[in-house]
């Protein structure tokens, strides 16, 4: 069938199973939103393109299907750049089609061109630029295979106007269906070695103080299954890092939580004590691991990741083992089921009382009057969780109150934490919000944000409210950059600068009410939980809620950037 | 200039598309490290290229393993120099006055180099062979003045066979 390249595209993401596109037009991709109109596609219009990525990202997260975001050239495309980058860095699978000038004007600084795969080749997977529209079908499947397979991340494929434009005798091709990828480079190695799954198996059999080290690839191979049956079979304790929380349920008794840099006392202490961690999509972040030198002295290594090239990269593994984390999973639990499977683990009574016991002497805390008039941030999330279901998706911007949210929530179910995590990007949280309740519609979603980080995004609740997807905002405002005004106080000697933001400027209630939703202000304890269950009630537009929470509140337990994980800071309430 | 013995050669075949030199080069750059040398063209099969090139980078492994995950290489492999065969092209003009002329001509004949064209009072010469010898010969012209020289970066093979010395080195 004849056709042209928008047609063509169009086609091409109808036949990947797209559903929903994230986008703003221009100039260049303009001959694609006009069959977009014949599509059965949904098309959610953005106020920035930033929103757009982080939408697509957000929908990834929540329904492990890839996100899609669509932009124009120039602008359009600087605009992206940010997501790309904080999608390569979570490997999150989104694909981006950005519009470009035409062929003939590529290279001639033509108006809003810009270099957009030069710009974006760093920070994808990989990036496309079509040159003949008998291409487009083709590169779009080459486009998604690349994003959902192996380890995940962010395409994006440029396509040049003529090539789309019906009115232009480039865009004219012939439909096919492509029979497959054709990528010749390019086949990710899945299947775990089974010499290396049989060596890991002989290590967590003989180790006393085991620790499960569960990352972000857990969530991205759908594991998490594996991993409760491969825990609870060896009964060896599990923490999960900032990229899998809820990848492994926090109300199981195994579970230690996160680790890191503000992660609880028992799990950062667990990995440094322990003689073996078994490590299962997870990358030795230097959030996690503080001063590299000085982590888990005494551990012997199992590594499980997707990427060989993390094998090694931060920390040499005893057994490295490059495969798709869930069948890692599941040779790991065949091998040690082989060899006895729990009769087979040796006595770990003594590891698993110290680690009791660090759990109960070292809990996380905060203190709150509940008749006082400062309401504690913590607080504000304890009451969020407990009155909001089970499934609720929370989706978290960067700062002291993303830390907060993934220390104080319980997450029991995988993908119902998203956050964005390597690139730590400030205003993640409203449109991830958005894009995760595009994905799960019959799905309460909270996203938790620092009033820094609403005022880089907030524009998106006005998409919002437009395509209706009721999000729920939690603004903890504590009127500052609270992070950043956290590390002055306690690196700086109380030297703040730059980062008072002013309590009432903006007005949020008043600014998310112009944005079309439904807006609270919250300044007492008592106050908190009667506005979250009003909130709860609304399904017809977006909450909005501002609480005024206490300025000066830090986020603890804490490894002071460069420090070993020894050295771990807890909260003042816990000395004496 | 980098000690030549901590030089790595890589072979590695990509596909021949625009923009994969770029995305090659663009690891090392990212990463702060040199390519010593670089030698690009299409192989047998005309979809795929072949590059090699030479690198101090470390760790190599890391190195390797990172550019295996650039989507258009289809493969990477290290020659090492004792089971391979390199070749490099020099193009040199070199000064070579009515005084001077017969020593730099002697060079050529004992370094079976070739002389390209001839000038009043330059020769321009070309001599293909292992890096070293190129070496070696590029030294020895260098005190007649050297007015300008290419190399090509040398491009490399893994040797047939090393039993009996059965396959010479031509
Ligand atoms: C785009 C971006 N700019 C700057 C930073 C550095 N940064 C990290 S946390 C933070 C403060 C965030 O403030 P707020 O949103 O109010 O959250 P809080 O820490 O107070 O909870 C800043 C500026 C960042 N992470 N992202």
């Amino acid at each position: 069938m004849e056709m042209n390249g928008g047609q063509a595209l169009m086609q091409s993401l109808e036949r990947e199973g797209v559903e929903i596109i994230f986008g703003l037009p221009g100039g260049a991709i303009l001959p694609v939103y006009d069959p977009l109109l014949e599509s059965s596609i949904r098309h959610v219009l953005v106020r920035h393109e930033q929103g757009a990525g982080h939408m697509a990202q957000g929908f990834a997260q929540a329904t492990g299907k890839p996100g899609v975001a669509m932009v124009t050239s120039g602008p359009g495309a600087t605009n992206i750049v940010t997501p790309l980058c904080d999608a390569h860095m979570d490997s999150v699978p989104i694909v981006v089609i950005t519009g470009q000038v035409p062929y003939a004007a590529i290279g001639t600084d033509a108006f809003q061109e810009c270099d957009t795969t030069g710009i974006t080749m760093a920070v994808t997977k990989h990036n496309f630029l079509v040159t003949e529209a008998s291409d487009i079908p083709q590169v779009i499947h080459n486009a998604f295979h690349i994003a959902t397979t192996g380890r995940p991340g962010p395409v994006l494929v440029d396509i040049p106007k003529c090539v789309v434009d019906p009115r232009n005798p480039r865009s004219k091709l012939e439909w096919y269906e492509p029979e497959g990828p054709d990528l010749p480079g390019y086949n990710p190695q899945t299947a775990p070695d089974a010499d290396a799954v049989a060596a890991a198996g002989r290590l967590i059999c003989e180790a006393r103080r085991p620790v499960i080290y569960s990352g972000g690839g857990i969530l991205k191979s759908r594991a998490s299954e594996a991993l409760l049956a491969f825990a609870e079979m060896v009964q060896i304790p599990v923490v999960t890092t900032l990229m899998n929380r809820g990848g492994f349920p926090d109300d199981h008794p195994l579970c230690l939580g996160m680790p890191g840099m503000h992660g609880n006392y028992t799990a950062v202490t667990a990995m440094q004590r322990s003689d073996l961690l078994i490590t299962l999509g997870a990358r030795f972040d230097d959030r996690v691991t503080g001063k590299v030198d000085a982590f888990a002295p005494d551990a012997k290594v199992i590594h499980v990741d997707i990427d060989s090239a993390e094998l090694g990269k931060v920390r040499v593994p005893e057994v490295g083992i490059a495969a798709d984390c869930r069948k890692a999973i599941e040779a790991l639990t065949a091998a040690v089921a082989a060899l006895g499977g729990r009769d087979a683990q040796p006595d770990r009574r003594e590891w698993m009382s110290t680690i009791a016991g660090w759990k109960e002497r070292y809990p996380l805390t905060y203190d709150q009057d509940l008749q006082g008039d400062v309401i504690k941030p913590q607080y504000v999330i304890e009451e969020l969780r407990d009155a909001t279901p089970d499934d609720t998706i929370v989706c978290a911007g960067v700062g002291q109150h993303q830390m907060w949210a993934s220390q104080f929530w319980s997450f029991n179910h995988p993908n119902t934490w998203i956050n964005s995590g390597g690139l730590g990007t400030m205003g993640y949280a409203v449109p991830a919000s958005i894009g995760a309740k595009a994905g799960c519609p019959d799905r309460m979603v909270w996203a938790i944000d620092g009033d820094g980080c609403f005022q880089m995004t907030a524009q998106e609740l006005v998409t919002a409210a437009t395509e209706r997807l009721p999000v729920k905002v939690a603004i903890l405002n504590n009127a500052f950059l609270g992070m950043v005004r956290q590390w002055q106080e306690l690196f700086y000697g109380e030297r703040y600068s730059e980062v008072h933001l002013t309590e009432s400027l903006p007005d949020y209630r008043g600014w998310a009410e112009s944005m079309g939703c439904e807006a609270m202000r919250i300044t007492a304890p008592a106050e908190v939980r009667p506005a979250i269950e009003k909130a709860n009630e609304i399904n017809d537009r977006p909450v909005v809620i501002e609480f005024r929470v206490d300025p000066e509140e830090n986020v603890y337990p804490m490894v002071p950037a460069g420090a070993s994980n020894d050295d771990i800071v807890l909260s003042p309430d816990h000395l004496g | 200039m980098v000690d030549k013995r901590r030089l790595h050669t890589l072979v590695v075949l990509v596909e021949n598309k625009a923009g994969v030199l770029a995305r090659v080069a663009g690891l090392f750059a990212r990463r702060g490290f040199n390519i010593e040398s670089l030698a690009v063209a299409p192989s047998a099969d005309p979809r795929i290229s072949r590059i090699t090139l030479a690198t101090a980078a470390t760790p190599l492994d890391q190195v390797i393993k990172q550019l295996d995950k650039l989507i258009n290489v289809v493969s990477i492999r290290e020659l090492q120099p004792e089971d391979s065969v390199e070749r490099e092209l020099l193009v040199a003009t070199v000064r070579a006055f009515p005084e001077t002329r017969s020593q730099v001509m002697d060079l050529v004949r004992i370094f079976d180099a070739r002389v390209l064209n001839v000038g009043h009072d330059k020769l321009m010469v070309s001599l293909s062979g292992g890096p070293n010898r190129v070496d070696d010969f590029e030294s020895l012209l260098e005190p007649f003045g050297i007015v300008e020289l290419q190399r090509t970066g040398k491009v490399a093979l893994p040797r047939l066979a090393s039993a009996g010395g059965e396959v010479g080195e031509f």
